[in-house]
């Protein structure tokens, strides 16, 4: 058994999540809400690190880059949509975006 | 006495996390998202993933954030950037980041001067074990994994364009 536990692990991914999750709700900003995204998939990897440290397998860091490839692929696309959304209304409030055409 | 590297690695990442979140100003909470992400790769690093905790500053804190960086950059946000420009100048923007990193810094030379490989973990699972097991059992995942990428790759292109 390591000196760290799985659990005091899964503490602090909890913990950074939670921050995460509690910023994409308070944001209205969009550059915000994409990084409290940023914030959560990163604690998502954090715990999968600390399963796979007690467990003791390479699994752990493979999700952790599978996680790592969907946050790139995200950030590309989500910020590709900010630069639209700049575009169209000058402003990076998400309460403009409240209509949908047709 | 080793654990005390654990705590205050967490220490610094939710710090910094909850000054990213609370930040008014973009670039500044940037600057605390990559010293958090910096602090995870080194817990990383504590739990025996060191693959895991070098993918962690290359690609994430040294890729997507600068990503960020340079779409922040871009937008040029209005007549307000000259405020920001004095702000991002006087030395009380760079208290924070500064202090947070120095601590950090300090944290990760004490662990190299012991050169201990896996301080806190009972293995340490490298590079190798796990290439093996990405390009063995998860090879499947790496296909799907590129395809996402490719698909992120067009919707970039294809949003980023102006009419």
């Amino acid at each position: 058994m390591g000196a760290i536990s799985m659990e005091q692990g899964l503490f602090a991914a909890g913990v950074l999540f939670t921050l995460g999750l509690a910023g994409l709700l308070a944001r209205r900003n969009v550059l915000f809400v994409l990084m409290s995204l940023e914030i959560m998939l990163n604690a998502a990897g954090l715990a999968f690190i600390a399963a796979g440290s007690r467990w003791m397998q390479p699994d752990s860091q493979i999700m952790f880059i599978l996680i790592l490839t969907l946050a790139a692929a995200e950030v590309a696309v989500g910020l590709a949509l900010v630069l639209q959304l700049y575009h169209r209304y000058q402003s990076l409030d998400t309460d403009m975006l409240d209509s949908m055409k047709g | 006495m080793i654990e005390f590297a654990f705590y205050a690695a967490v220490g610094i990442a939710v710090l910094s996390t909850l000054l990213t979140v609370t930040s008014a100003h973009p670039v500044h909470a940037l600057l605390y998202l990559i010293v958090s992400l910096l602090a995870a790769a080194v817990l990383f690093f504590l739990l025996g993933a060191p693959f895991a905790a070098m993918l962690e500053v290359i690609v994430y804190a040294g890729a997507i954030m600068v990503l960020f960086v340079f779409v922040v950059m871009m937008l040029n946000l209005g007549s307000t950037v000259v405020e920001h420009e004095r702000q991002l100048i006087a030395p009380r923007a760079w208290a924070g980041p500064g202090v947070l990193s120095l601590l950090l810094f300090l944290e990760v030379a004490l662990l190299i001067t012991k050169g201990t490989p896996h301080p806190l973990a009972d293995a340490e699972i490298g590079a190798k074990q796990t290439a093996l097991a990405l390009y063995g059992p998860y090879l499947l995942a790496v296909e799907l994994a590129s395809m996402l990428l490719l698909g992120g790759l067009v919707a970039a292109y294809h949003l980023g364009r102006r009419e």
